[in-house]
């Protein structure tokens, strides 16, 4: 059943903010770190383990793959609720800034490619 | 016309699939007929987000009465919920293979956001050690910034423009990235993990590379979302004692 799918998800999801949740209060800060990164990680280990056992249904599959394919709907639902005038009325220094610095850590991608590649 | 509102507003959830289908489906046609598909749909789709966001208030669209339920479906749960989801197409081999050099652009991307924010902050007037960690906190992501900015006791303004640097950020990323993703040699899931790790905004990855190359998500997501933990934890920490101790 495709619910068997969505509810695994579920757990991933859950356990992966649980841990960042934990990770939050270890560290006395107060966010999430990293619960999402988490969740994936799960959701990959659980994925790599079922396939090879070779457990998980097509029709289980389908439930997680169903939220995989509804991300860019959210992430478009995502940009038309940010508050678009704020940014661009937080002056010069917000837009400097987050031009700039952005640019800047574009710029490093091939650098840092080039030393993964060496590593190679 | 009251009475619609009404209805659509206590359907919020349900009619946000319709809207963010409609806009969708706009997207693809002006993408076909009128770029014949060179920019993605996708990257199409979400510039009329953003556009449509300004229009409205401080919660974009949602802050329109009838638009309400955008702000679920476009929310934190949902997004991370679906973002998780796409770890389903990611292998964990190509992970492995990425391996140091993915943690190295970690910490190398929160170091160069924060110094280059908070440097640019400092000739613009910031020149205290607060405003300074602050800016540069929000040059990592709009959750580093406000988060750091409590954390060391920064003033209100200086936090408002640290999460106005990562909203922007996000927006920038989500633009530029289909356009230089080629050049960059963003086309494979090693260097989409570098990627994510290095900028770091997670919506802004995300929507970027979504726009560029569906398959590459997960992993720029993967590295994208502990950008956030590794700022939140150096930021008002270690990074903030060295500024303090120049400043």
């Amino acid at each position: 059943m495709k619910i068997y799918g969505v509810a695994i998800l579920a757990a991933c999801f859950l356990i992966g903010h649980l841990i960042g949740d934990s990770l939050g209060r270890l560290f006395h800060l107060n966010g999430n770190l990293g619960g999402v990164g988490f969740a994936m990680l799960l959701l990959i280990f659980v994925n790599d383990y079922f396939k090879r056992q070779n457990i998980l249904k097509p029709e289980t599959e389908s439930g997680i793959l169903f939220w995989s394919t509804m991300y860019i709907p959210v992430v478009v639902a995502m940009s038309a609720t940010q508050n678009v005038k704020a940014a661009l009325s937080g002056g010069w220094v917000a837009l400097l800034v987050g031009i700039l610095a952005t640019g800047a850590c574009f710029a490093l991608v091939p650098l840092l490619s080039k030393m993964a590649k060496i590593k190679k | 016309m009251e009475h619609l509102v009404k209805l659509l507003d206590k359907n919020g959830l349900v009619f946000a699939f319709l809207v963010v289908g409609l806009i969708m489906y706009g997207a693809y046609v002006i993408s076909k007929r009128l770029t014949k598909s060179r920019i993605p749909g996708a990257a199409i789709a979400i510039s009329i987000g953003l556009i449509l966001a300004y229009f409205g208030g401080e919660k974009g669209l949602a802050s329109i009465p009838a638009f309400s339920g955008m702000a679920f479906l476009g929310g934190s749960m949902m997004r991370d919920f679906a973002i998780v989801g796409t770890a389903m197409g990611a292998s964990f081999s190509e992970i492995k293979k990425t391996g140091l050099i993915g943690l190295l652009s970690l910490v190398i991307g929160t170091l160069i956001a924060f110094f280059v924010g908070g440097t640019i902050g400092y000739f613009m007037g910031y020149t205290d050690a607060k405003s300074f960690a602050t800016i540069g906190a929000g040059a990592c992501t709009f959750i580093v910034g406000p988060v750091t900015g409590s954390a060391v006791g920064a003033s209100s303004d200086v936090i408002a423009i640290s999460i106005a640097i990562g909203v922007i950020k996000s927006i920038v990323v989500t633009i530029i990235t289909p356009f230089v993703a080629k050049r960059l040699g963003i086309d494979n899931p090693q260097t989409a993990m570098i990627f994510g790790g290095l900028v770091g905004s997670t919506s802004g990855v995300s929507a970027g590379l979504a726009a560029t190359d569906v398959r590459l998500v997960p992993y720029g997501a993967l590295t994208a979302t502990f950008h956030t933990a590794v700022g939140c934890l150096l930021c008002p920490s270690i990074l903030y004692f060295i500024v303090n101790y120049f400043l």
